[in-house]
């Protein structure tokens, strides 16, 4: 198991340098060939020759690409420091540099983002376990009844009605219709709980909603595959209790497919729901790397891409650990 | 007819087992560990084992979807042994193989047609009369209604399935098929119709087969020779009556005493002259030194644990045929492993 | 002698058990009107092909039809004084696993892939020992496991099915059978997934086992060498219908119904010379949803032509002089036409 774990981790590691390579090519190197000059996007065009020169040394772009990739790594391990002569910055590790619109730093900006996400996407996905599983399970249990069909029309729909048409339509009917919720802005969790909650109980229906009516039919599917296994004729033929057929042995492996898609739905969203994020005006990572590619703020929408890199690949991580936690077979291979 | 249309040397065939962060190759898994065996040209040759002898790996080294970790194989005096996918192109046509489970070896979303038609159009066999009439000529062949040569797999019954792999393997008239376990997952009635329909296949079109199956009466219906694996070995090779009549490895006496006989009558004396052999085959992975049945054997000394018997024909007993033992059953020996007698642990 | 119970009650009979499973394309007739006894210690053996109703009369038995809401059962199945068709779920649920239990064909996929074997034979010891605490349960269990023949069971306890081979995990489920000291034991081919050699160990385990604790056996097959060795009688089982019962010497020595014949046929023998060509049954098992008219065997069968079209039209009865036989043609030629026509060519 120990060998397991080690190897996933250094899996993990490889798989995030492989990306911050990428993405750090992408960012860097297109606008290049593509000639726009990024010294020109981070000081303004009509800068003259002299300014856009400095800035060229201290953001280190006359070094060669690999050099450059290099010192990006360690700014993110170690921190880094751009220098032009006397003119010396300091960006703490992890260091993801700074804006080239608000010449923030990027790191806290995404920081203060990434609350935001964290917000909406644990409460939903909270949610949309609790009840796209439920759902699931029970339509299995009473396959072919009418609340099974039900049920199940109500998913399909939920999957395939984008999140902008379900989230207007929520604001519109809560907010403005029934003014059963004010219109409100996103409220950080530290500063006031309550109103946190409440900002937050449309953007967490509306999202858990698409995600629920997937993991409603996907619990489906996987409980009626093992209801059908032999092992589940082998409890009831030992004189089990129904209770402990379902509960015991049928959600123990039904639910085990679900344990992946969640963890890498998870992970992805914490990279931001920029559909969400917008519907609902919620500045989060969603919202910020919108606004960064719409202003070619190359730094962020470089963070951000990694910041959703690494979530992604943590996710798979934790889910490959479970996974061995819950099947032997993976385990005891 | 005692030309050898495919000839096995000293044929190995280890997987490895990794372990650990690098992977480190820790063992092998010696699924086929040095046989000899010929087929010879026209004959049924019956390959019998239990599971983990070895023999379906045997099987698919000498139709060379494995290639094999050592020894050589030749078809037709040509050696095999190495050949890339490209350079066995040409001889797939000469050997086919036929598989167990008719359920997934028949590609769901294709007609029967377009599964039969296939190994025809890889090929670039030209048919006169057409390719539809070519695949309605096979489906005839094997007991099919030649209309069905639009209909999917899953519209016929296991026994239905099992002639269109047969049909697919005809297709390119081969010298040698392959059958691997071809009617252990069909109802007796079906398995006894597609055992008489290779045999018909066979005297009709001068097949040789390669007969790979675990049930021996099925085995000694069919076959000419017969050749018995234990752990990936070769333990016994004789003419189908010799072996049956007079079986001289340990082994081969314990698998044909341990089938049920189908008569209530005799079945007091079935289990009495039964030789109940204890616990399971050893891992593959560590073979037992010396012979490798010798854990399981009621007559093992000394000699089994150091020295590997070869398969050798001995002078010494007028009935003997190659067997890989050190002491060879004799006929009418009183065998001492037969119940209720209790074996060491 | 308690009044409503006579005395003479068989330890298991079934009466006219007829199931019926309604799916989409049509009402399937699984099992149609069969009927047998078993006393207890003997074993009873049930042939047939796939789709023969077989496994599905003994899931009847056990009521594992229960939970599928499309299931139609009728007829009288009586577990000594206790009828089971009418009974409760929760009455047929104690008696699951308790007095009568099952083992299955394949063990791996019988047994939950991600809990210990040990733990799953406890589950099954503790369901029906409610109040028995765990430590008792768990010796329990090593004990059944040495019993079935487990190397080292306080070991084995702690493994999962995939670690098990073929033979020892067929083995585990045998001790999770018979945890609970059932009166009936139904195995469904337990034999079909194993190797020939780790079979004759499980039968010689089922064989001593029954005679110790003195169980009543049903042991469903499609190899008739399985039911030679064990069975004290026979049902023949065809389209869902029972088509020839009796003691097993007879329908091995003088079968009647050439159905049983073709079987008899179909197989090579081991204790026989070779034979130029096997003889079996033509064609394939009838669909359940739309068995032929008249004797649902009539299509394959190398007599019909010879009853006019009474094999057509006429559903067969049970029946007969010697053992019952399901089968149009006259009693008094069945011996006749086996012994001249079939048997010179088994």
């Amino acid at each position: 198991m120990l060998a397991y774990i080690i190897r996933r981790v250094i899996n993990s590691i490889i798989t995030l340098l492989v990306v911050t390579a990428v993405t750090f090519a992408i960012f860097f190197m297109v606008p290049k060939l593509t000639g726009s000059d990024p010294a020109l996007l981070y000081i303004g065009k009509n800068s003259d020759p002299a300014s856009v020169q400095g800035i060229r040394i201290k953001l280190g772009l006359n070094d060669p690409i690999p050099v450059q990739y290099g010192k990006f790594l360690k700014g993110l391990v170690a921190g880094r420091d751009y220098v032009n002569g006397n003119d010396i910055t300091h960006c703490p590790a992890p260091c993801l540099g700074y804006s080239f619109k608000t010449d923030q730093e990027v790191t806290p900006l995404l920081v203060g983002d990434l609350s935001v996400t964290l917000s909406l996407a644990v409460g939903a996905a909270i949610l949309w376990v609790l009840m796209g599983v439920a759902i699931g399970v029970l339509s299995a249990l009473r396959r072919g009844s009418f609340a099974d069909r039900g049920a199940m029309t109500v998913a399909l729909a939920g999957v395939s009605l984008p999140v902008y048409f379900t989230g207007l339509l929520a604001s519109a009917i809560f907010i403005r219709w029934l003014g059963w919720l004010p219109e409100s802005n996103y409220v950080p969790l530290t500063q006031n709980p309550g109103d946190w909650f409440v900002s937050l109980i449309l953007p967490w229906v509306t999202l858990a909603f698409l995600f629920a009516a997937t993991y409603a039919r996907l619990t489906r599917a996987n409980m009626l595959e093992t209801l059908g296994e032999d092992y589940i004729r082998t409890a009831r033929a030992k004189g089990l209790r129904e209770r402990s057929v379902i509960g015991k042995h049928a959600l123990r492996s039904g639910l085990t497919p679900i344990v992946t898609i969640f963890g890498l739905d998870l992970g992805a969203l914490l990279g931001g729901a920029i559909l969400t994020e917008n519907v609902f005006n919620l500045r989060g990572l969603g919202y910020q790397a919108l606004t960064a590619i719409r202003g070619n703020d190359l730094p962020v929408i470089l963070g951000v891409t990694l910041i959703a890199a690494f979530f992604i690949v943590a996710a798979n991580f934790v889910v490959d650990l479970v996974y061995g936690v819950i099947d032997p077979r993976v385990r005891l291979a | 007819m005692s030309e050898n249309l495919l000839e096995a040397t000293g044929v190995e065939k280890h997987f490895p087992i990794t372990k650990g962060l690098f992977k480190r190759q820790i063992g092998a898994v010696r699924a086929v560990d040095g046989i000899d065996l010929s087929i010879r040209t026209g004959e049924t040759l019956g390959l019998v084992g239990e599971s983990g002898s070895g023999k379906s790996t045997a099987g698919r080294l000498f139709t060379r979807i494995l290639e094999p970790t050592a020894g050589t194989i030749t078809f037709e005096g040509e050696d095999i042994s190495h050949k890339s996918v490209t350079q066995m192109r040409p001889l797939r046509r000469d050997v086919q193989m036929i598989f167990q489970d008719p359920y997934s070896s028949l590609n769901p979303r294709h007609t029967v047609g377009a599964i039969i038609s296939a190994p025809l159009q890889i090929q670039n066999i030209p048919t006169p009369n057409g390719v539809k009439k070519a695949v309605q000529d096979l489906l005839a062949l094997v007991g099919l209604n030649p209309e069905h040569y639009n209909r999917y797999p899953h519209e016929f019954s296991g026994g239905q399935r099992q002639r269109i792999g047969i049909a697919r393997a005809l297709a390119l008239r081969p010298k040698l098929i392959i059958a691997d376990e071809p009617v252990s997952a069909l109802d007796v009635s079906i398995q006894a119709q597609v055992v008489n329909l290779m045999e018909d296949l066979q005297r009709e079109f001068n097949l040789t087969y390669l007969f790979i199956a675990h049930d021996l009466s099925v085995v000694r219906h069919i076959s000419d020779r017969v050749a018995v694996m234990y752990l990936g070995k070769i333990v016994e090779v004789a003419d189908r009556d010799d072996l049956y009549k007079n079986p001289r490895h340990p082994y081969t006496v314990a698998l044909m005493s341990a089938v049920p006989v189908p008569d209530p009558v005799r079945r007091d004396r079935a289990q009495r002259e039964r030789v109940l052999l204890t616990g399971d085959v050893p891992s593959p992975i560590n073979p037992p030194s010396g012979c490798r049945f010798r854990t399981r054997c009621w007559k093992a000394q000394e000699i089994c644990a150091t020295e590997e018997p070869p398969l050798i024909t001995r002078l010494d007993d007028p009935e003997s045929h190659l067997t890989a033992c050190h002491f060879p059953v004799v006929n009418d020996e009183t065998v001492a492993g037969r119940r209720p007698a209790a074996t060491p642990a | 002698m308690s009044i409503g119970t006579p005395a003479s009650r068989p330890f298991l009979e079934v009466k006219d058990l007829t199931i019926r499973f309604e799916t989409d394309d049509g009402i399937v007739q699984a099992v149609t009107e069969s009927s047998f006894t078993l006393e207890k210690g003997k074993t009873l053996g049930i042939v047939g092909e796939s789709g023969s109703g077989k496994s599905v009369t003994s899931l009847g038995i056990l009521g594992l039809h229960r939970t599928r809401s499309n299931a139609k059962v009728s007829g009288e199945i009586w577990l000594e004084d206790q009828e089971l068709v009418t009974a409760t779920d929760e009455d047929v649920r104690k008696l699951r696993g308790g007095k009568m239990s099952m083992i299955f064909q394949d063990p791996l996929s019988a047994m939950h892939p991600y809990f210990t074997v040990g733990s799953q034979i406890v589950e099954a010891y503790r369901v029906h020992h409610p109040g028995v605490n765990k430590k008792v349960a768990r010796e329990r269990a090593i004990d059944m496991l040495a019993r079935v023949g487990i190397p080292q069971p306080e070991r084995r306890f702690n493994d999962y099915a995939h670690q098990f081979s073929g033979g020892m995990r067929q083995r585990a489920m045998i001790a999770m059978a018979l945890v609970n000291d059932p009166a009936l034991l139904i195995a469904d081919e337990p034999t079909t997934a194993l190797d020939v050699t780790v079979q004759a160990q499980i039968l010689d385990l089922i064989r001593d086992l029954q005679e110790e604790f003195g169980s009543a056996v049903i042991m469903i097959t499609h190899d008739l060498g399985v039911v030679a060795e064990l069975a004290d009688d026979v049902l023949v089982m065809y389209g869902g219908k029972i088509i020839e019962k009796g003691p097993a010497v007879d329908l091995f020595q003088a079968p009647e119904h050439p159905y049983t014949w073709g079987l008899l046929g179909s197989m090579p023998r081991l204790d026989r010379e070779v034979r130029d060509r096997l003889n079996p049954v033509k064609g394939s098992p009838p669909s359940l949803i739309n068995l032929p008219s008249g004797c649902s065997f009539h299509p394959r069968c190398p007599f019909a032509e010879r009853n006019g079209d009474r094999c057509f039209t006429e559903i067969p009865l049970l029946g007969g002089p010697r053992h019952p036989v399901a089968c149009h043609l006259p009693e008094d030629d069945r011996p006749r036409i086996f012994q001249q026509e079939v048997r010179p060519n088994l």
